[in-house]
């Protein structure tokens, strides 16, 4: 089984690109260029550097030994949280500002939904000197108001994306939209693995860093450089596609991915796309996603700003019906005290979108001697107002 | 007493083809400027559907596009977003807009196509989609985020054995080759987009549009172009078809409806031509 995208961007039957022609030239121009960018020499060179010196990288895989010892398995944590910014974000939004500038563009625009993706983008265009406006669910602005003002102070301009439910899915369609009034001198940063062709990819790639990483960090640790599971959170799915990129094909591997089920997946309140999606096309790409059986996309839930998108990256579609990936779901209380644990076990206060992952042990039992990589994509920094509210701190 | 014969019968054959020929393909050849108008199925209430596509025809509209809502309609701007999201709360689907549809023909003969995004027809499955269409009489879809490779690839030969057209997309930024690609695919005519833009968002037209209507006109294209998008008055109406076959009007149209009601069409189709 292949799991890397094709040359028109299928994973299996999920993928491509379902653009009006409106974005065909420049998504077109991406397509024709992305591999061939990645692959010069000081292209590679730029961003290897920038993501040492300016972002921290290598993250740490860090031994949670308490962790570890409550659920009677060995659990390294992949420190995304430590990153510049905060998340894994910030490695896509790095790379894509070194495309921007290859393609000559002058104007930045994101969607965001935790900010986080917000809050990356705002600073790979103060650093670049661009120009940065970035759509905001009005929902979101109001739950992630530290990341608000982050991106303001970074010099962004954030936009409240006012229609639909008012979180991620509407703030990229206010970003496609602008992308299609801006087609010229604009790139639009994607901040997960989803959208047309190449976007999954590319940020697929941009990511893929963390895998390599744990490769041969777990190496030096263990003498292995693959463990039994990885372990992400998903949203669109960008730091689970990067955690498994390099373990995509190592059978022995167990690919494990995490959805929000917001207060439970027949709740009606849920960003459970695999379990609650059926196939079709969101945000140019066919995928999973959660729609009724007419075909309007149905609006997600999740506590988490982050993964409340009712859709899936192709490649997680696949991943899910090949079989490759086994797929659970956390609520939102699953999630909150999971956040919780890690913080009082470990002293890592985790992003409520990671806390999904860390949720997997209310349902997957390990073995004593397996070895779970989980992908700790974010601080909770931003999330400190709703933990304190939720915990009532 | 040969020629004569031949005659006879080049005139049956050109009599057959017309018969076959698709309603929006008879249109094109009539010798005017052609004035299109967009409505989204469902707005301002669920049941004026047919209303409207009476009056607009019996206003001398020579084609309709009716919008089948979307949820999350990228290429739209906040005009048909609105009347998409009302048109869904009023309880619009494809299924529902099939029924509205069903005896159509019985009153109106000008061309009608539909006009969604993919995701609905293809939950409809794109067969079943097409079969309906064809069954009520429409003649062409557009279906913006239905790209020219996937059409071709796997949709063209249903929508050709159910005598329906695609109607293909270009923008000021499409290159001259893509266009041509277009122009080889089409087999109606092109759908415009005067500026690069969602729906809605500009009025007037200035040099770049004159320069883009006269650089797609000198391309000497196999079909007859359609502009869209900013198409607002009797002045831009006007501006767009000094280069093309006719121009479509939505939000304008949709805005007259949301002001006025259905009960003024015709004032709205005289302000324009
Ligand atoms: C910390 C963190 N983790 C995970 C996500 C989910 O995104 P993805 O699925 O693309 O990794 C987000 C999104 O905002 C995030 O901020």
């Amino acid at each position: 089984m292949n799991y890397n995208a094709t040359e028109k961007g299928y994973y299996g039957e999920f993928g491509g690109a379902y653009i009006p022609e409106m974005l065909y030239p420049n998504v077109e121009e991406l397509r024709q260029n992305y591999l061939k960018i990645m692959a010069e020499p000081d292209f590679k060179k730029e961003f290897d550097q920038l993501l040492k010196d300016y972002v921290g990288r290598p993250s740490p895989l860090y031994f949670a030994k308490r962790l570890s010892e409550k659920y009677n398995t060995k659990v390294y944590l992949k420190r995304e949280d430590l990153n510049h910014t905060g998340a894994h974000k910030v490695n896509n939004t790095i790379g894509q500002i070194l495309m921007a500038k290859r393609l000559n563009k002058t104007r930045i625009i994101a969607e965001t939904g935790a900010g986080q993706h917000g809050v990356a983008t705002a600073t790979v265009c103060a650093l670049m000197g661009m120009q940065c406006v970035v759509y905001m669910g009005e929902i979101d602005i109001a739950r992630q108001a530290p990341n608000v003002a982050r991106m303001k102070m970074l010099g962004a301009e954030v936009r409240p994306a006012l229609s639909g439910s008012k979180t991620l899915k509407d703030a990229t369609n206010e970003a496609i939209r602008d992308w299609i009034n801006n087609p010229v001198d604009t790139h639009y940063i994607i901040g997960s693995a989803i959208g047309p062709h190449p976007y999954p990819d590319m940020v697929t790639r941009f990511q893929s860093i963390i895998s390599e990483e744990i490769k041969w960090q777990l190496k030096e640790k263990e003498g292995r450089e693959n463990p039994d599971y990885i372990v992400a959170c998903i949203g669109g799915g960008s730091n689970a596609a990067g955690t498994y990129y390099h373990f995509l094909h190592e059978s022995e591997v167990g690919i494990i991915a995490v959805e929000a089920a917001g207060k439970g997946i027949h709740s009606g309140e849920s960003a459970a796309t695999s379990a609650l999606g059926k196939e079709g096309i969101i945000h140019g790409c066919k995928t999973l996603l959660m729609q009724t059986p007419d075909g309007q996309i149905t609006e997600p839930y999740s506590i988490s700003a982050g993964l409340d998108y009712p859709g899936v990256g192709p490649l997680h579609s696949h991943l899910y019906k090949t079989g490759r990936g086994e797929f659970y779901s956390a609520t939102d209380d699953e999630a909150m005290t999971s956040g919780l644990e890690l913080t009082q076990l470990e002293g890592i206060i985790p992003a409520i979108e990671t806390s999904h992952a860390l949720a997997i042990f209310k349902h997957k039992t390990f073995k004593p001697d397996d070895i779970v990589v989980i992908s700790l994509s974010g601080r909770g920094d931003k999330d400190l107002d709703n933990y304190i509210k939720y915990f009532k701190l | 007493m040969l020629s004569r014969s031949l005659c006879y019968f080049i005139m049956f054959n050109q009599y057959l083809i017309l018969f076959k020929m698709n309603r929006i393909n008879k249109k094109m050849q009539e010798n005017k400027k052609l004035l299109s108008i967009y409505f989204t199925a469902g707005y301002p209430s669920i049941n004026d559907t047919v209303k409207i596509i009476q009056d607009l025809e019996s206003s001398g509209i020579d084609m309709i596009e009716i919008g089948l809502p979307f949820s999350d309609p990228l290429a739209d701007g906040p005009t048909i977003q609105n009347s998409s999201t009302a048109a869904l709360k009023n309880g619009m689907t494809t299924k529902v807009l099939f029924d509205q549809l069903k005896d159509i023909r019985k009153t109106v003969s000008i061309p009608l196509i539909l006009m969604g995004y993919f995701n609905p027809m293809l939950q409809y499955g794109v067969e079943a989609f097409c079969e309906k269409c064809n069954e009520i009489g429409i003649d062409g879809l557009i279906m913006p985020d239905l790209p020219l490779d996937v059409y071709q690839e796997k949709y063209e030969a249903v929508f050709k054995k159910n005598n329906l057209k695609n109607i293909f997309l270009i923008t000021p930024q499409t290159s001259d080759a893509r266009i041509k690609q277009i122009d080889e695919a089409s087999d109606a005519f092109i759908y415009m987009v005067s500026t690069a833009s969602v729906t809605g968002s500009k009025s007037g037209f200035g040099t770049e549009q004159t320069k883009y209507f006269e650089r797609i006109s000198a391309m000497q294209l196999n079909n007859p172009q359609i502009v869209g998008f900013g198409i607002n008055n009797s002045e831009t109406f006007k501006q767009a078809t000094d280069f093309t076959k006719g121009a479509i009007i939505g939000s304008a149209f949709i805005k007259h409806l949301t002001e006025n009601g259905v009960e003024t069409i015709s004032s709205f189709v005289k302000g324009i031509r």
